[in-house]
C-alpha cells in the first residue's frame, strides 16, 4: 500500500508495479485509476487518511487475494487533488483472468464502503465534507 | 483512563474519561451534544482494530477512534 501527498504519478505506479511482477507468472494485470471530475465547480477534492486502520483494512484483502493466488495493489493520495488528476489506483494480478476480474471489482467496491478516507470538496479554497456522497462503514451507529 | 479520538470531519479534540467497557464510553459521549448528529452514522475501533460489541471491556491506555462515513478514491 502506497500513500501520497498530492495527486498520484499513474504512470510511475503501474509501470513500476508491471516491472516488480514481470517474472511471476502472472496471465492478467487489471488496473484501476480514479480520476477527479470537473463537476459542481470544484477545484479539487481533498482526502484525510487514518493509515493504521486502512493497512489493516488493505491487509485483510491481501490475504484474500493469496488465497486465490493473486496479488492486490493500491495507492492513494492524502491532501489536495486537483480536477482531471487521480487520487486513486489500485490493480490485481492473478494468473487468469477471470479471478482478477472479480476481485478488482469486490476489492475496489469494499474500499469505497469499508477504507477509513474521508473525502472533501475544494471550493474557493475552502474545503467541504462530502456527506451526501459518504457511506457509514460496516458496525456503525454501535455508539448511538 | 482511556482516550477517545475523533477521526476525519467530526474536527473535535480528544477526550479522556474513565470507562469500563465501551458502552460506558457511548453513555458520555451521547452526553455531549456536539456528536448528536455522528453517533448513529460512526464506526468503531478499539487501539486501531473495528470494534462491534458495546460489552467490549476496556483497560487503563486503550484507545477508542471514532470513525465517520467514509469515501475513499
Amino acid at each position: 500500500m502506497e500513500l501520497y501527498n498530492g495527486p498520484l504519478d499513474t504512470k510511475e505506479i503501474f509501470g513500476r508495479w508491471l516491472d516488480e511482477q514481470a517474472k511471476s507468472n502472472y496471465g492478467a494485470y487489471i488496473p484501476f485509476v480514479g480520476t477527479i471530475r470537473a463537476e459542481d465547480d470544484i477545484e479539487a477534492l481533498s482526502f484525510d487518511i487514518y493509515e493504521p486502520v486502512l493497512q489493516k483494512w488493505f491487509d485483510g484483502w491481501q490475504e484474500k487475494a493469496r488465497a486465490l493466488g493473486a496479488v492486490v495493489k493500491m495507492a492513494h493520495a492524502i491532501g489536495d487533488v486537483p480536477v482531471h488528476t487521480s487520487s486513486y489506483v489500485s490493480a490485481v494480478f492473478s494468473p487468469k483472468r477471470r479471478v482478477a476480474l472479480e476481485l478488482i471489482d469486490a476489492f475496489v467496491e469494499d474500499f469505497k464502503a469499508n477504507a477509513p478516507i474521508w473525502k472533501y470538496d475544494v471550493k474557493n479554497g475552502e474545503r467541504i465534507y462530502a456527506a451526501d456522497r459518504s457511506t457509514p462503514m460496516n458496525g456503525s451507529g454501535l455508539l448511538a | 483512563m482511556i482516550k477517545v479520538e475523533f477521526l476525519g470531519p467530526i474536527g473535535k479534540a480528544p477526550m479522556e474519561m474513565e470507562a469500563k467497557t465501551l458502552a460506558d464510553v457511548s453513555a458520555k459521549l451521547k452526553e455531549d451534544k456536539t456528536l448528536t448528529e455522528w453517533l448513529d452514522k460512526c464506526a468503531v475501533a478499539l487501539n486501531d482494530t473495528m470494534v462491534n460489541d458495546l460489552t467490549t471491556a476496556l483497560k487503563d491506555g486503550d484507545r477508542v477512534s471514532i470513525l465517520p462515513p467514509v469515501c475513499g478514491g
